[in-house]
Parts: C-alpha cells; sequence; structure tokens
C-alpha cells in the first residue's frame, strides 16, 4: 500500500502518486469531435486488436449509432447525434427542400420507449444484445412524410474510457485488478479480477460493465500492450480524421485549447473542452473531448465527481453509526429490569 | 436478468395533483403529430396519481411539436416517479434524446419540484445500472442480522442470559455463513474470491469490508462452536478449552459487529449511483438500526420472555433509528429522494416501515408478556430489515437507470457554479 495517495483534486502526476518511479509522461486522448465522420473505424480496430467480442448484431435506431454505449465488450462507441439545427455554416444540402419537423425525433421517441423494457434499462448496450424492437415494419418516422426535412445537423463523438486522475473504478476495486500504469492510464489485470462488479458502479461515467460469459470487468487499456511497445493506440492509429488524437496530455490540452480558439474565431461558438480541466471533480480525464453540444446530449454526465471525494465523510458517518450501536447494545444491558 | 420487473408504476411525487386523469392511456399516441402522446398503460397502478401519463402528454406535445415523451416514462419506468416527478424531465427528454430540443414542459404539475428539462442520449442511462443482483441486498440483511446477534450474544454471556447467548451465537453464525455463500455467490468468478485478500485497500469499502468480516469471523464461529460442542466432550481437554475460549471469542465478534453493520451502508455511498451516494450521511444509520433491529427480533424469536428484555429494547431501539434516518433521507432536497419514494423502492420501503414500526412497538408492550406476541414482534422486525434493504437497494439501481438522476442535478450544480463565477 502507498501512502498519501490523493483522492480527490489536481494531480500532477497520477503514475507517481501511484508509485511509479521513472515513469514515461502521462498520454491520453483527445477526440475532436468536430472533425469526426462517424466511420467507426475506432470501433473495429479496437475490437480487431483487442480481441473484444461481439456485444449484439442489432439495429438500434440511434440513427447509425447500432453500438449504443460502452461496454465490456464496447470500448469505442460513436455515438450519432441528429439535430434541427445546422452545424456552423454548414449547407446541409437540403435547402431547397420543403421544411417540417424531420423525421428525428420520432426515431428517438420509439428507442426511449423502447429502453426500459431491456434488462438494466439499457445499461447492457455495448455488451450483449439489447433488443428494442428493431427491424420492425414500422421503422421510425415511415409516417412522417419523407419530403418533410428540416435542415440538421449530424453530431458524432467517439467515446471511450476517460482513464481518470481519480478513477473511481480504480479507488474501489478491491482485489487490485484494476492499476494505474507507468504510462498514467487505468488498466484491469484479468488474471485478477475476480468479478465482484464494484468497478461498474463506482465509476461515474458508466464505462466498464462485466461481461455476462466471462464474469470479469472489461474496459479499454489505451492499448498498454502497444504502447510498452511504442505504438499507439488501435484507434487512433486507425482514424481517417484524426478526430482522436494520442499524446502526451500535456501536449493534448495544449492543442485542444488551440483548436478551441479556432473553432470559436470560425464562429462556432458552441464548441467546448470536456474532460480537460484539472479541476473538475475527476482531477481532469486523461481521455477528453472537444464537443459541440452539452456532454449530456452525447450520453455523458455534464459534471461527475468521482465517489472516492467523500471518502472521510462517509467513513465518519459509519464511525458514528456503529459507535451508537455498540453503545446502544451496551445501554440495553444496563439498568432496566433484569429481564 | 431483472426482467418483467419494469412495469413498474409512475407513482408521482407531487401528491395531491389532480391530474390523475391524464394517466395511462394505452399506447403511445400518433406519432409525429406533435402531441398526443399517451402516457403508458400501467401509469397510476397504486391508485396513484397517475402522474406518468400526465407527463407523457404534456412534455411530450413539447414546444416544437415533436412527438416527444414516450409516455413510458412516468408509467413504465421504476424510476418512474422519478422520471415523472421530474416531470417532462425524463419522459420528455428521454424522447427528445438526441438532442434536438428541451424536453417538454412536466414541471407545471410539479409545483415543488425544480424544473427539470433535460437531455440524454436517446433517454439511454449515464451510468451503468450495478451488476448486482438480489443477493447483495440479502447480504446487507444476513450480515447486518449477524452484527446485531453477537451483539445481543455478548451481553447475553455476560450477564448470565444462556438461552439468548446460545440462541444469537448460533443464529448470528448461521447468518454469517448464509452471508458468505451470497458474497461469494455474486461474483463473476466466485473461484477467485481469495483475490480479495490479496490487498488491503483503504480506499476500497470492499476490502475493508472483508477484513472487517476476516476479524469478526473467528469470534462468531468460535462461539457458536463452542454452544454445538456435544455434553460429552465438555470434560476433555479440547472440550474445556473451546468452553473458556467462547466468552472472548464471542467479545471479539462483538467489538467486530458494529463494523460488518456499517460498512456495508459505505460500500453504497462510495459508488456513482446518485441515490446511493447523495445519502451518505444517513445511509449508515439506517443500515446499523436497521441490523440492530434485526438482532433484536432474532433474540425475541429464540429466547424466553424472561430473558429477552435486552433483545426487545435494542430492536426497538434499532428500529426508531432506522426509522429516522429513513425519513431523513426523505426528506432531503433534491432529485434522489424521488428514487427512495416511488416505484419498486417507495413500495418496499413502505411495507419496511410498517413492520418496523410495528414490531418495535410491539417489542416494548405485548412482547414483554407472551411468547406468541414476542416472536410475532420479531418476524415483524426481520422481515421489516430485510424489506429495508431491498428498497435501498432499488433506490439505487432506479437511480442509475433513468438518466435524470444524472444529468439533471449535475447540470444544476453547474449552472449554479457558472453563476457565481459570473457574479
Ligand atoms: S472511472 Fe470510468 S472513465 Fe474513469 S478510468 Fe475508470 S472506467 Fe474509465
Ligand atoms: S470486477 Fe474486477 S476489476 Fe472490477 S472492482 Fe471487482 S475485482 Fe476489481
Amino acid at each position: 500500500m502507498r501512502h498519501g495517495q490523493s483522492f480527490f483534486g489536481p494531480l500532477a502526476d497520477p503514475a507517481a502518486d501511484a508509485g511509479h518511479r521513472d515513469h514515461p509522461p502521462r498520454v491520453g486522448f483527445f477526440t475532436d469531435t468536430s472533425v469526426c465522420i462517424g466511420c467507426k473505424a475506432c470501433e473495429v480496430a479496437c475490437k480487431e486488436w483487442n480481441d473484444v467480442p461481439e456485444d449484439g448484431l442489432d439495429l438500434l435506431g440511434m440513427s447509425f449509432d447500432n453500438t449504443g454505449m460502452l461496454g465490456a465488450n464496447s470500448w469505442r462507441h460513436v455515438a450519432f447525434v441528429e439535430q434541427e439545427r445546422p452545424l456552423g455554416r454548414q449547407d446541409a444540402g437540403l435547402a431547397e427542400l420543403p421544411t417540417g419537423p424531420s423525421t428525428t425525433e420520432a426515431a428517438a421517441s420509439v428507442v426511449a420507449r423502447a429502453l426500459p423494457g431491456t434488462p438494466r434499462d439499457g445499461g447492457d448496450l455495448g455488451t450483449a444484445p439489447v433488443h428494442l424492437g428493431f427491424p420492425s415494419f414500422d421503422l421510425p418516422g415511415t409516417d412522417a412524410d419523407a419530403r418533410e426535412r428540416t435542415d440538421f445537423r449530424w453530431l458524432m463523438s467517439s467515446d471511450v474510457c476517460k482513464h481518470c486522475t481519480h478513477a473511481g473504478c480504480l479507488d474501489v476495486c478491491p482485489t487490485g485488478a484494476l492499476f494505474r500504469t507507468e504510462f498514467g492510464t487505468v488498466v484491469v489485470q484479468q488474471d485478477i479480477c475476480n468479478g465482484c462488479g464494484y468497478c461498474v458502479s463506482g465509476c461515474p461515467y458508466g464505462v466498464i460493465d462485466r461481461r455476462h460469459d466471462d464474469g470479469r470487468a472489461w474496459k479499454c487499456t489505451l492499448c498498454y500492450d502497444r504502447l510498452r511497445g511504442d505504438l499507439e493506440p488501435a484507434c487512433a492509429k486507425a482514424c481517417p480524421t484524426q478526430s482522436i488524437q494520442f499524446g502526451p496530455l500535456d501536449e493534448l490540452r495544449e492543442r485542444a485549447a488551440g483548436r478551441l480558439a479556432q473553432l470559436h474565431e470560425a464562429g462556432v461558438t458552441e464548441a467546448r473542452l470536456y474532460g480537460h480541466d484539472p479541476d473538475d471533480g475527476v482531477g481532469g480525464d486523461g481521455a477528453f473531448f472537444l464537443l459541440l453540444d452539452e456532454p449530456e446530449v452525447y450520453g455523458l454526465p455534464p459534471d461527475p465527481v468521482v465517489p472516492t471525494r467523500d471518502l472521510p465523510a462517509m467513513w465518519k458517518s459509519a464511525g458514528l453509526a456503529a459507535s451508537a450501536m455498540l453503545a446502544a447494545a451496551a445501554a440495553v444491558f444496563l439498568g432496566g429490569d433484569r429481564s | 436478468m431483472r426482467s418483467g420487473k419494469r412495469r413498474g408504476r409512475g407513482r408521482g411525487a407531487g401528491k395531491g395533483d389532480a391530474m390523475a386523469a391524464a394517466g395511462g392511456t394505452g399506447d403511445v399516441g400518433g406519432n409525429g403529430e406533435g402531441g398526443t402522446v399517451g402516457g403508458t398503460g400501467d401509469v397510476g397502478g397504486n391508485g396513484e396519481v397517475g402522474r406518468g401519463g400526465t407527463v407523457g402528454a404534456t412534455g411530450s406535445a413539447g414546444e416544437n411539436g415533436e412527438v416527444g415523451g414516450t409516455g413510458d416514462g412516468g408509467g413504465n419506468r421504476e424510476a418512474g416517479g422519478g422520471a415523472t416527478a421530474r416531470g417532462g424531465g425524463a419522459t420528455g427528454i428521454r424522447a427528445a434524446g438526441s438532442g434536438a430540443g428541451r424536453g417538454g414542459d412536466g414541471s407545471r404539475e410539479q409545483s415543488m419540484v425544480p424544473p427539470a428539462q433535460f437531455r440524454s442520449y436517446y433517454g439511454r442511462p449515464v451510468l451503468k445500472p450495478p451488476v448486482w443482483e438480489w443477493r447483495i441486498p440479502a447480504y446487507f440483511f444476513t450480515g447486518g442480522l449477524s452484527a446485531g446477534a453477537a451483539l445481543l450474544a455478548a451481553g447475553a454471556d455476560l450477564t448470565g442470559r444462556r438461552a439468548l447467548c446460545r440462541g444469537c451465537r448460533l443464529g448470528g453464525f448461521g447468518a454469517l455463513a448464509v452471508s458468505s455463500y451470497l458474497l461469494i455467490a455474486d461474483l463473476g468468478r466466485p473461484e477467485r474470491f481469495h483475490h480479495m485478500l490479496r490487498v488491503a485497500k483503504p480506499s476500497s469499502p470492499m476490502s475493508v469490508g472483508t477484513w472487517i468480516l476476516a476479524a469478526y469471523g473467528p469470534g462468531s464461529g468460535l462461539a457458536a462452536g463452542a454452544e454445538l460442542l456435544p455434553p460429552a466432550l465438555h470434560a476433555t481437554l479440547p472440550g474445556r478449552l473451546a468452553r473458556a475460549a467462547a466468552r472472548p471469542a464471542g467479545l471479539s465478534a462483538a467489538l467486530f459487529a458494529p463494523g460488518v453493520a456499517s460498512y456495508t451502508a459505505v460500500l453504497l455511498t462510495q459508488t456513482a449511483a446518485p441515490a446511493w451516494h447523495e445519502v451518505r450521511r444517513e445511509l449508515p444509520f439506517v443500515f446499523t438500526g436497521s441490523a440492530a433491529a434485526s438482532g433484536g427480533g432474532l433474540g425475541m424469536l429464540v429466547a424466553p420472555v424472561a430473558e429477552a428484555g435486552p433483545a426487545r429494547r435494542l430492536g426497538a431501539a434499532g428500529a426508531v433509528a432506522e426509522l429516522l434516518a429513513s425519513r431523513l433521507i426523505e426528506r432531503r432536497p433534491g432529485l434522489v429522494t424521488t428514487a427512495y419514494t416511488t416505484g419498486r423502492a417507495g413500495r418496499l420501503r413502505r411495507a419496511a416501515e410498517l413492520l418496523t414500526l410495528g414490531g418495535a412497538a410491539a417489542a416494548l408492550t405485548v412482547a414483554r408478556r407472551s411468547r406468541p406476541a414476542a416472536a410475532a414482534a420479531g418476524l415483524a422486525l426481520l422481515t421489516g430489515s430485510v424489506l429495508q434493504r431491498f428498497g435501498v437497494f432499488a433506490a439505487g439501481v432506479a437511480s442509475t437507470e433513468d438518466p435524470a438522476y444524472v444529468v439533471v442535478p449535475q447540470r444544476e450544480r453547474l449552472e449554479a457554479k457558472k453563476a457565481e463565477e459570473r457574479a
């Protein structure tokens, strides 16, 4: 056990905090969603390299997203968000067409209605097949007139484990299976994990999950094996638009700030960074993002906090409750009648 | 898999609202026609206001005339209440999920609740709902029971209440044995349970708990073993040793027992599940109270009335602590309360409250005179404790399944922070 490990707040060097001496710089991903084209090369490359099993061949009705969520069997997940507003000054090519309500809302409502009927309310997405009723003869939106299309924009974003500075999953793991690597990333040792499932509930981003047929917890390793061989992670390597950028975290943060300024200058005022700030609830993410709308629109929590932040307060309360119990037990034997 | 349980009721949180009628109308109405999305069937089970339906209807009609809310937000979901309460919130939003618009304005029927317009990704959960199943809340009960019984056994031993001591030692160890089974069987890889013992990790309540149990177990086992010793062996050397060790063993178990009863609360509160994490101050008192109540209940079952005084008093004291802490949870401001007061969690906890209250009242009155009454009171306390654990567990699960519980409070926090920065 290491000492003085910090549980919350900015932390310059998580690898050193975890006891690594002489370690390489902390690395991570900067995912610039403004250039993502939704090709899913990252999802495929990840599955190929890491031998990640299939997560169910379903049509989910979530636009082009048929993965649904990160999970034990999906370590990259490309989200597709359709919105009735143009992206920056883009021309969606629909200018001459009649306008009206788009079908995107109809599709979304069908999905939203189906999710609560599935195991874990859709929490199995990314891990196991989740049937939302597609394909059916009533495709979402077929009852809307095909000509009634509005101008719209498509937001795409490749999500991944955030490799948090203060990782909820790692903090709660009782076996030590989850550990902080010398690169500052967070990885499960599969020969140690006993599938207790605590990490699944410890992660404030809903990333890690347990595989049904295997019983152990799985998530992105940031290609630990490739890093050790001086290669970049498979997803970043495969990304054709450099939406996924890999490198030392300091450098990525600089690059992201530059890109943000550039976009703001170009009039894309809705561009914002997510997970870049060492002062946030998890001490900053190792994998952070440039988004074009609020995080929750992409399925990300707007202001995640590592549960460990409140560790002292929680044990204090438990200590009080335990003392009260002991005192009560003693009291019931003292005094009173002898019955 | 917990299939089928999704048919929750959409219990509105805002009581006394007169919009019951808006409740479940069959299925979703005309898609795309900008409006009439009905609630779904189930709404209003329980004779409660079918808030879900209402929301479905209003929420969805949505300003943009998009098809909004899926009726089910309220009606179908277990978090239903939550979903619904926050009104258009969950429901409208599940539909507006892809971010095209704000959810409908369900807040209009919800005076006491902050406006909950939030967006989500197709209404999909943000967090992973726990992979733990019934065994974990069942363990919370058996672990707590074992701890409560160990405390009573030690006191009974010191004050010469033989029957109470024997019953609580045996019952406490039995509960511990069941606990171990439940804990190991819930692992994805049960054969690797001993991997818990390769580290001692203060940041992981499960690791801390493992070591607390490891410290607690031998005392509990030894004390129970001495009770089971056949009389023929009493005079032999091992027999004498075991009998001599029983008291220190029982005392050591009693020393660790409060830890066993309380660490499980931290186990839940140190998760990202909003309904667990947010009640971190109160939950340990619910759990130790529940443990004491169940221990007292066991004592009343196993010991004659003349010896069971401490059991009755501990049971009643635990019940009161549990009920008070539980009320504090329900009084909390914010969305998270809804997870406790609605849906499956709400039903379980209401039943738990009734049983616990009844058991405690009986313990202090009729149980002092009649053995059957004492047994009934004991059973009520035990059952109340079981239901309380399952209720708390269900609340946490519901709060991960509905994105409203995650997004709404976090968004409010962010906005507050921003407002502060501006000021
Ligand atoms: S807490 Fe979640 S996002 Fe952070 S490192 Fe762990 S699995 Fe990844
Ligand atoms: S499931 Fe495995 S990795 Fe996750 S907390 Fe348990 S032992 Fe650690």
